[in-house]
């Protein structure tokens, strides 16, 4: 049964994770995600599951990586201050091949920065923040509704793929309210065997979860696994919405609160009968390049012509999968604002009318 | 004819790793005896540290996790949640469980969360080639103090376990040692009991164990038990604190 109430997409996130079977949270309150610790702190002993205010990001992310060593769903959520301490932990989750669900509220940085929303957190969160090469999933809501749907995709595609998955989100998104219908969108699947987990040696040889390989030749092995799991990722897992592509001259790119702004300046631009479209990944790891190499591969007559126009609440970072996904046959511009600053729809539209002109 | 000592089943039958002397591996040995008289084989959850132990897991044979440097009290505190049945326990040096990973130890304990610990203190870090503990002695000469510790500049020998034991949600602290065969006894004896305690529900239990280590201390296996007798005890002093 669906039920439609008004909620912050902090508290979205934490429902979205409960109705994906979260049984364990740990956190450390920092700002703008607070409500996401509070909601879990009530919540979580409801659902059955375990809460703990940890004394450190860093317990917080190590805490998860032994439940999710334990063999349940968990998960930690925070904002760049505290994601930076929980990128150790990150790393030996990736290391270990455990699941998990790490939020990030995005704020504005470097250092303490401010507490205003920002998209700064892209490359950390793309590029594998920690040491070591791997990488996390990393999905992108743009709406509250959203927040709560990707919650239990998250969860489903860190099992499926034994890998940590940011749901990379912002200020702006962790603080407003917007009607949610709380029947997730996306079919909620039940957390998989695990049979690899931590539960006591009965009746099976004894599990060790580790990331440790010393002995020559191991760890490089282990890593061409890795890679080879990360392909897999990557041809089956980006999504991305896309917008009056087909015949666009102008293509804004743009993920989360950012994409909701261009959104609006998109179709006010259509209005004015200017052809200007708009991709919004979904999936940030794995990047949506497929979209990009249609409409510029396939020797299209308009193809030489499009423009791509990235917009973001940073001084440039996802334009730079934008233009590893286009390899040079179109141009790839940006508009971008950080530590605070918003490109509004005004700017967004003035930036799309000067290129199209 | 009746075999009155053999390896405990907990224990895999692998050679160690660790140096001539080291204390490691009776410690190691000491758990799995326990393990196998509590009969809890099936159910118990080790938490390995970084350090020399790091590779624990190769020699026990029961369910084990990996931790970061430090961070093996907070793994075993989501263990333990999601597994209260379970006996959960961590294995650390002084390097993980009393420098990079106080804080952890500290939240930990003061949770009262019902878990064990074995404190292996040998006043060095073994693994990355014998440098300061905070629980080095002074005057003691590591890899980076050449000269001998100095208060002056490098603080005083850390007793985390005394500060634990002033701690509310603190079970039981006890400090052993395996510088002699009654000694070792002992120590196995303060090991079991804080396995006991977990499993009656009483809360947090450490114990800490003084270990020799003679490849870092410059030092003959012998020399180094009488090291511990004759200088580590005198600031580590045996018994109950809590």
């Amino acid at each position: 049964m669906s039920n439609k109430i008004l909620i912050s997409g902090n508290e979205a996130m934490a429902e979205g994770a409960i109705q994906a079977g979260c049984a364990f949270y740990a956190g450390y309150p920092i700002t703008p995600q607070n409500e996401i610790p509070a909601y879990m702190a009530s919540r979580m002993p409801e659902a059955g599951g375990v809460f703990i205010q940890a004394e450190s990001e860093l317990a917080a992310i190590n805490m998860v990586f032994g439940a999710s060593a334990a063999g349940v769903r968990a998960m930690t959520s925070s904002s760049g201050p505290g994601i930076s301490l929980k990128q150790e932990g990150i790393s030996y989750l990736a290391g270990a091949e455990l699941p998990a669900v790490i939020v990030n509220v995005m704020r504005g940085g470097p250092g303490l920065g401010n507490i205003a929303p920002s998209q700064a957190d892209y490359f950390q969160a793309t590029r594998s923040g920690g040491h070591g090469d791997y990488h996390c999933l990393v999905l992108a809501p743009a709406s509250v509704q959203e927040a709560y749907d990707l919650m239990p995709l998250a969860f489903e595609l860190a099992d499926k793929y034994r890998s940590p998955a940011i749901v990379l989100a912002d200020g702006v998104l962790g603080q407003m309210m917007e009607p949610l219908v709380t029947s997730p969108r996306h079919k909620v699947t039940k957390s998989p065997e695990k049979p690899w987990a931590l539960t006591g040696c009965k009746d099976r040889p004894a599990n060790i979860v580790k990331s440790f390989y010393i002995r020559e030749g191991d760890l490089e092995r282990f890593n061409l696994l890795l890679q080879k799991k990360y392909k897999a990722i990557q041809d089956k897992e980006a999504r991305y919405e896309g917008l009056n592509l087909e015949d666009a001259g102008v293509i804004l790119v743009a993920y989360g609160t950012m994409a909701r702004i261009a959104k609006s300046g998109m179709l006010k631009l259509r209005q004015k009968g200017k052809r200007a479209g708009l991709i919004r990944p979904i999936t940030l790891w794995p990047f949506p390049q497929k979209v990009f190499q249609r409409l510029t591969v396939h020797g299209k007559q308009y193809t030489k012509r499009i423009i791509f126009l990235v917009v973001e609440m940073s001084y440039g970072q996802m334009v730079e999968d934008v233009k590893l996904a286009v390899d040079g046959r179109a141009k790839v511009e940006f508009l971008g604002r950080s530590g605070g600053g918003i490109p509004t729809e005004n700017d967004v539209i003035k930036a799309v009318s000067r290129l199209i002109r | 004819m009746e075999k009155v000592f053999g390896r405990p089943n907990s224990l895999r039958n692998v050679a160690t790793h660790y140096c001539p002397g080291c204390g490691h591996g009776i410690a190691h040995r000491l758990i799995c005896e326990v393990v196998d008289e509590l009969n809890i084989r099936e159910r118990v959850i080790a938490v390995a540290p970084v350090g020399c132990a790091v590779i624990a897991y190769d020699y026990w044979d029961f369910d084990c996790s990996e931790a970061a440097h430090g961070r093996a009290l907070a793994v075993a505190t989501a263990i333990k949640r999601v597994h209260p049945e379970t006996v959960v326990f961590t294995y650390q040096g002084d390097g993980d469980l009393a420098a990079i990973g106080t804080n952890e130890t500290i939240h930990a304990a003061n949770r009262g969360e019902n878990l064990s610990v074995v404190f292996i203190n040998n006043a060095i870090y073994g693994m990355t080639g014998g440098q300061m503990a905070p629980t080095t002695l002074l005057g003691q000469k590591t890899a980076t103090t050449p000269s001998g510790r100095q208060a002056g500049s490098a603080g005083f020998p850390l007793k985390i376990s005394e500060m634990l034991a002033s701690l509310a949600g603190v079970y039981s602290v006890e400090r052993a040692s395996l510088h002699a065969p009654q000694e070792i006894v002992r120590a196995k004896k303060a090991i079991k009991q804080a396995f006991i305690n977990q499993m009656e529900n009483k809360g947090f239990s450490l114990v800490e164990v003084l270990s020799p280590c003679p490849t870092y201390w410059g030092m003959s296996p012998k020399e180094a038990l009488d090291w511990i007798k004759d200088a580590l005890i005198k600031e580590f002093p045996l018994g109950k604190l809590k």
